[in-house]
């Protein structure tokens, strides 16, 4: 048997029409605390529902102790949950609200032989004496020992997440999960309890699988992170891991603040990016492949313009007193970088930069250009989502073609109808010195675009394109292209612009929707 | 600043304002005029014989007159037997409808018929049985009190079962209930709220009610609203009253008996209508 508690295997959910969860494979080992991190709306809740037994996926499989139990009723399942509000149950008190799962438990009392031989497992109950003991223990545990006969309603939000917590823990589950469990809870407390939900997995041994929205406290608590975005996992790996080699841009942007340049890999250990050439630890990839470039804030070490080691000179725009240290702002050439600091800088002052090659973090760009199957609507004009786009092209109409438009060609629009179609604006991620925006078209393509300003996400926009940036080229006409397969690990989907594509995200109301299923 | 100040203060401050009280005013003539001034004629007429001189008699002649003490234990039972239909009934009911997501627009239809006039329904109903040949007596009289009582057993009951948190329902699930047991033990203590003032609102009037029984026994049931409807009519003002007061005692009392339990059961959630 392997050490896997819970396998979810290549799990997909749909509500309608709108994939919550896509095509999701993650592996829990026995022990471990796994935090599902992301935006809301990203199907974290909806994958910790689908382990609870809440929710059935639509395709894949759920294995718990190497045991199928994707259609396991929940009440058959060996975890125990946590809800995000609590969920206790008004009309019990503290104490019988413990005792609810302990009052129903069936445990194994010795064997007997029936008349034809064979052996059976008898069950009994819990007697009461032994509910009032572990009731008494699980209250201890959560240090609410003179609680038992409160009423739930008359206990504070702190005390209340105690009680749900002895609530699951007092059945002993195999695993517990915790659906963003300090969410309602106020910063002082949610740290106190952070520390303590650490010191009880420690002491359980159990697996907990936490959910929440808030990376520090995943970076704090978590063995193993699972970033997710749109239903998709974008990463699974150590905090640390998460923290210095994230994924993708999304997952530097989402996880602590990150500054976020586009650069060209020059060769093996050497990168461009802000007019300079750096070292860096990286190789393997294409020469002149251009390649996002990440910084941590705390990396960027700032000195005295002459300093001889100085790689790069920028101005200083701010400077920004954060508690523990300062956050200067700076520009360097036409980037912006943020820079955290113990000493202040003088605005307007020019200081010199320094980055360690260790802490350059090189990442594939997720797309470099947008490409779009489609074809011709009429000689100069082909079809793209909808909407009639002019183009230099002399191909008769209905002519399958692939179209390619560069990042900053695609032009955004405020109004939507001002643009040929409209579209909604997934990310917004800030490279320096220009916005790199997702939007989404009606039939679910996104658009990568440049801009130079900052667009809210979840705003409807027009997208225009003039017809000399349209490129268009002739295409063979194959299955593959027109049905690439889902990739099967999911840090690739952001790279294969068919997948998301072909699968539909989730819109704004649809998120909410299921993430209000999921509380 | 003090000019002005003066000026007001030396104004007589007869005048008229409109402050909050003012507006309970039309209920608290409404209320005297039609709640205490009509109980105040009860009790008096209660102690007074027809001469208009003061009596216990009227007394007497009620707690000693088997035939109305057998009419109130009638109207009693009728009472628990319709209750206990409307819930038995409504119950379930509501149950099936709150889980339904056109729920709401359901109920709508059971309610809809409390939009007829009662004595018309109640009308229309005598017809249906007669045209069916239908012995008219205990069993037509309580069919009729389900038909009209039954909106309001449902109504309390969807409102409280539709507004019970579903993450209930999936912690107790998720604690190793089934189904039943879901139900036995979450949903059903949290909907006691709703079964209270259901059973409120059915109970009560139920045993005060008039001429329903008449009309669907052909005036060979006679409950308690009936016969203090006749003793007025016959110019029986004394006993009359007595019986309104025994009603009126009967109702503050099951009132206090189901808001005790209601509050033993420790109801915090749940909007009832009561």
């Amino acid at each position: 048997m392997s050490d896997n508690i819970i396998e979810i295997r290549n799990v997909t959910k749909t509500y309608g029409a709108k994939d919550a969860v896509k095509n999701a494979s993650l592996n829990i080992k026995r022990g471990e605390f796994v935090t599902l991190l992301g935006p809301s709306g990203c199907g974290k809740t909806t994958t910790l529902r689908m382990i609870a037994g809440f929710e059935m996926p639509t395709s894949g499989q759920i294995i718990f102790d190497g045991e199928d139990i994707t259609n396991l009723p929940p009440h058959l399942r060996r975890v125990n949950t946590v809800f995000q509000k609590y969920a206790l149950f008004p009309h019990l008190n503290v104490f019988n609200n413990i005792a609810f799962g302990l009052k129903m438990k069936l445990i194994p009392n010795g064997t007997k032989t029936n008349r034809k031989g064979e052996e059976v497992q008898l069950y009994r109950k819990y007697t009461k004496a032994e509910i009032k003991a572990k009731v008494d223990n699980a209250l201890r545990m959560v240090d609410l020992e003179d609680y038992g006969h409160r009423g739930v309603s008359s206990l504070s939000g702190g005390q209340q997440q105690r009680v749900a917590i002895a609530r699951a823990i007092v059945n002993e589950p195999e695993v517990l999960l915790l659906d963003e469990p300090l969410g309602a809870l106020d910063l002082k407390m949610r740290k106190d309890m952070q520390l303590e939900l650490m010191d009880m997995h420690k002491r359980l041994g159990i697996t907990f699988v936490y959910v929440t929205h808030d990376q520090e406290e995943a970076l704090t608590m978590s063995d193993k992170i699972v970033v997710m975005r749109d239903g998709v996992i974008q990463q699974i790996a150590t905090p640390e891991t998460v923290y210095d080699e994230p994924a993708n841009a999304f997952v530097a942007d989402f996880i602590g603040e990150s500054n976020i340049l586009s650069g060209v890999m020059l060769e093996d250990y050497k990168v461009e990016f802000a007019d300079t050439v750096f070292e860096c630890v990286d190789k393997g990839f294409k020469r002149n492949e251009p390649i996002d470039v990440i910084i941590r804030p705390e990396d960027l070490k700032i000195r005295d313009k002459d300093n001889p080691k100085t790689i790069l000179t920028a101005t200083v725009l701010s400077s920004v007193f954060k508690g523990d240290h300062y956050q200067v702002t700076l520009m360097a050439g036409e980037n912006e970088l943020i820079a955290h600091d113990t000493a202040t800088y003088e605005v307007g002052s020019t200081v010199g930069l320094y980055i360690k090659p260790f802490d350059l973090h090189i990442m594939h760009k997720a797309r470099v250009i947008n490409e779009i199957d489609t074809e011709m609507a009429e000689e100069n004009a082909v079809w793209i989502s909808d909407g009639k786009f002019e183009c230099n092209c002399p191909f008769e109409a209905g002519t399958p073609v692939r179209v390619k438009v560069d990042f900053d060609d695609v032009i955004i629009t405020d109004d939507e109808e001002d643009g040929v179609i409209g579209a909604t604006v997934v990310s917004s991620i800030y490279k320096g010195s220009y916005y790199q925006c997702i939007v989404r078209t009606d039939d679910y393509y996104d658009f990568f675009v440049d801009t130079d300003d900052d667009w809210l996400k979840g705003d409807r926009v027009g997208i225009n394109i003039a017809p000399e940036k349209i490129i268009v080229e002739r295409r063979e006409v194959t299955d593959e292209a027109e049905n690439a397969a889902p990739a099967p690990v999911a840090d690739q989907t952001e790279e294969s612009p068919f997948a998301e594509e072909n699968a539909a995200a989730p819109s704004p109301e649809e998120d909410r929707k299921s993430e209000e299923a999921g509380e | 600043m003090t000019n002005t100040a003066a000026a007001s203060v030396s104004r007589p401050k007869r005048r008229f304002k409109l402050t909050k009280r003012v507006f309970s005013y039309p209920y608290v003539l409404f209320m005297l005029l039609f709640v205490v001034i009509p109980l105040v004629m009860i009790l008096v007429n209660a102690f007074l014989d027809t001469d208009n001189n003061l009596t216990l008699d009227n007394f007497a002649d009620f707690f000693t007159d088997s035939s109305s003490l057998i009419i109130l234990a009638n109207s009693l039972l009728v009472g628990v037997i319709t209750t206990a239909i409307c819930l038995i009934i409504g119950y379930p009911l509501s149950y099936i409808l709150s889980k339904m997501p056109s729920g709401r627009v359901l109920v709508l239809f059971y309610v809809l018929p409390m939009w007829v006039n009662f004595l018309i329904r109640t009308l229309a109903t005598k017809a249906i049985f007669i045209a069916m040949d239908v012995n008219l007596g205990m069993g037509t009289v309580i069919f009729g009190m389900v038909y009209n009582y039954l909106p309001f057993m449902i109504l309390p009951l969807h409102t409280t079962l539709s507004s019970i948190d579903r993450s209930y329902i999936e912690a107790a699930q998720d604690l190793g209930a089934d189904n039943s047991t879901v139900f036995l033990k979450t949903v059903l203590p949290l909907s006691v709220s709703g079964i209270i003032s259901g059973i409120t609102m059915v109970f009560i009037p139920t045993i005060s009610t008039f001429a329903i029984s008449q009309l669907l026994s052909n005036g060979k049931i006679f409950l308690f609203g009936d016969s203090i409807q006749m003793k007025f009519e016959q110019g029986l003002y004394g006993v009359g009253s007595i019986m309104s007061l025994v009603m009126l005692v009967f109702v503050l009392v099951s009132n206090f008996i189901i808001n005790r339990a209601g509050r033993k059961s420790g109801l915090s959630i749940g909007r009832s209508l009561w």
